[in-house]
């Protein structure tokens, strides 16, 4: 399974609350290919939150491996960590964190600044990235006088200005109403068709139902990794197998 | 990140909180101003010292009578009573010393002047033509004594100003014969107003002829002999030439006192560039407070935009690049603090100067300097705190933060 892009084996995470213990991730082994659609679910507290943060270098694992296009990227320094970050993932959040004193164009361009591309680069890109989610004439408006749609696509765009390999996106269209959700969705999957590997953590079972993999979390462990191609026959799944 | 995106974020965040960081520009401001208005009153009173001391003239060696005398100017000293008194004969002596230039002897007293009437007591200063010369005093009309022999001299007066304002009002002063002490003088010269020279106001000075004066106060001594040197350099040699000359001349006897304009110019020198240092030393305290404001401010800021931090961290931001933005930030403010606090000093020390026009406020080169240096000192280092907790922010925690 060299092949994979994610792989994650025996990862555990553990939290410390005053002197007990959570176990967020218990032994956890995922292996997601290059161009996967994947959902991440389960209910509140059930670690698909962490496993994200893992999966986006936000967080360390306590023991396990995490290899990200065939590198151990669990022994890297911050440093290194921030530059794979920057380069390969992309990050999509439910509350947008869009930076309040920053034009749209310049939310966009700001993982761009932060990795030093040079401004003539960065403003070519903004403008194309403007262009491809319909934002050309929000351009030089703040995140407070764009609707929240607009405000999901900005991030959409941002996260996608560096050209990543993987789109995490956690519960994206929460803030959203189901119309704007489902555009937003749309701009996600159509990134994934080509080619982007598309990872979303919702608890929204009908959003979750969209892609082509679910991972089922609860209490910290994998419950269910189910690919769309088993729902053909969906009281399969149900047997253990 | 490149240096100027990292200057242009650091001035967006500046300034996405205006009152924030016009509040911190502001108490920088003030430290700074503070030194440099400080620095500007201190260096401004040795400035008006020295002047003072350099209007008396310059090059100057003044020969008293008697051992070590620590009185300085004092007019009473004319009245103590010395083993051996200075004479015109001595002064006159003093000329053969190579490294000297001019000598001017003076011998003074208080006596009363009276022309139509009005009556005035003023102090009358006899000396020789050289006298103006040595001293750099100015005329405003008429000549000053004529030159000729010291053992002589013609009923001539020159007065001060406002001597001249007092006695004769608006009427012509030239030419006109007045009565000091119980003999009569043509006046033929008046003094530039000045009111400078330490100890002896010149615009309320007569000037007579030394031989005339010594007469009217009936002793041959003489309150001072000032020594011109033929340059800077040849100070010291006049000093020893003239300590030799009167000690021939007193019988082997070193019993008068010498004192050269710069050693007194450099004591006093020393003295009000300790008390400006020491005044510029307190002033910087308040750089101090500005500084911990910067990073109590900053910290506050951290705070805020924790949310932002864990943001930036996720978008590729390492830790090094948070720091550098932050402390840039800082340094920003410091900045523009401290040129705004040059800007107000400097504008204190104009309107100083503009009320008190003798009062020479200006702050020295190095004081500026090192206020503004002290200013970015401190914002910097004190921004570096905050700047290593915005760096050290656990991403997901600063992200879930709202």
């Amino acid at each position: 399974m060299s092949a994979a892009l994610i792989e994650l084996a025996g990862i555990e995470r553990v939290f410390h609350l005053g002197d007990s213990e959570v176990h967020a991730l218990r032994r956890l082994d995922v292996s997601i290919a290059a161009g996967e659609y994947v959902a991440v679910m389960g209910p509140s507290g059930s670690g698909k939150s962490t496993l994200l943060n893992l999966i986006g270098l936000l967080d360390r694992p306590n023991a396990g491996v995490y290899r990200l296009e065939g590198r151990d990227v669990t022994t890297l320094s911050a440093e290194e960590q921030a530059r794979v970050r920057s380069e390969r993932i992309g990050f999509v959040f439910q509350s947008f964190h869009l930076v309040p004193r920053l034009t749209a164009g310049e939310n966009i361009a700001l993982p761009m600044i932060l990795a030093g591309i040079a401004p003539a680069q960065r403003a070519e890109r903004v403008a194309r990235a403007l262009g491809d989610y319909g934002l050309e004439n929000r351009a030089d408006h703040r995140p407070d006088q764009l609707s929240g749609g607009q405000r999901q696509r900005v991030a959409i765009a941002r996260a996608t200005i560096m050209q990543p390999a993987v789109i995490l996106a956690d519960e994206p269209t929460g803030n959203l109403d189901r119309a704007t959700g489902e555009e937003v969705m749309r701009l996600l999957e159509a990134l994934n068709e080509n080619g982007v590997t598309l990872i979303v953590v919702t608890h929204d079972g009908s959003l979750g139902a969209r892609a082509r993999r679910q991972l089922l979390m609860e209490d910290g462990a994998l419950q269910n990794d189910q690919s769309r191609s088993n729902r053909v026959i969906p009281e399969a799944c149900v047997l253990p197998t | 990140m490149r240096t100027p995106d990292l200057i242009r974020f650091a001035r967006d965040a500046a300034t996405g909180n205006p009152l924030r960081t016009f509040l911190l520009v502001l108490a920088m401001a003030i430290g700074v101003a503070a030194v440099v208005v400080l620095t500007a009153l201190g260096d401004g009173a040795r400035r008006y010292v020295l002047n003072e001391f350099s209007s008396i003239g310059s090059n100057l060696v003044i020969v008293l009578p008697g051992r070590s005398q620590t009185g300085g100017f004092n007019p009473g000293n004319a009245i103590t009573s010395t083993p051996r008194d200075l004479t015109v004969d001595d002064a006159q002596a003093l000329l053969r010393a190579s490294a000297v230039h001019r000598v001017a002897p003076l011998a003074v007293g208080t006596s009363e002047i009276s022309v139509g009437g009005k009556l005035r007591e003023v102090m009358v200063a006899g000396t020789t033509a050289e006298f103006i010369d040595v001293r750099r005093l100015v005329l405003a009309q008429g000549r000053f004594l004529p030159a000729g022999d010291w053992r002589r001299g013609a009923s001539e007066a020159v007065i001060g100003a406002k001597v001249r304002d007092e006695m004769f009002g608006r009427q012509a002063a030239l030419g006109q014969l007045v009565r000091i002490g119980d003999r009569r003088f043509r006046i033929v010269g008046v003094l530039a107003a000045s009111g400078q020279g330490l100890g002896m106001n010149t615009d309320e000075l007569v000037i007579v002829p030394v031989a005339l004066a010594q007469a009217m106060f009936n002793s041959n001594t003489l309150f001072r002999i000032l020594v011109e040197a033929a340059s800077r350099d040849a100070i010291e040699p006049a000093k020893a030439q003239v300590a030799e000359i009167i000690r021939l001349r007193h019988e082997g006897e070193q019993d008068v006192t010498i004192i050269t304009q710069d050693a007194v110019l450099a004591t006093f020198d020393r003295l009000l560039g300790t008390m400006t240092l020491a005044v510029a030393g307190i002033a910087a305290i308040s750089l101090a407070v500005a500084g911990i404001l910067v990073m109590n401010v900053m910290l506050v800021s951290v705070a805020q935009r924790t949310a932002e931090i864990g943001l930036l961290k996720a978008l590729g931001a390492t830790s090094a690049t948070i720091r550098n933005a932050f402390l840039t930030e800082a340094a920003m403010l410091s900045v523009a603090g401290a040129v705004l606090g040059f800007l107000l000093g400097q504008a204190g020390a104009a309107i100083i100067r503009q009320l008190y026009p003798a009062y020479p406020a200006f702050p020295p080169d190095w004081a500026v300097l090192a206020g503004l240096a002290t200013a970015l000192t401190t914002g910097i280092v004190f921004g570096v705190l905050p700047a290593r907790q915005a760096a050290r922010l656990d991403p997901v925690e600063s992200l879930a933060k709202r």
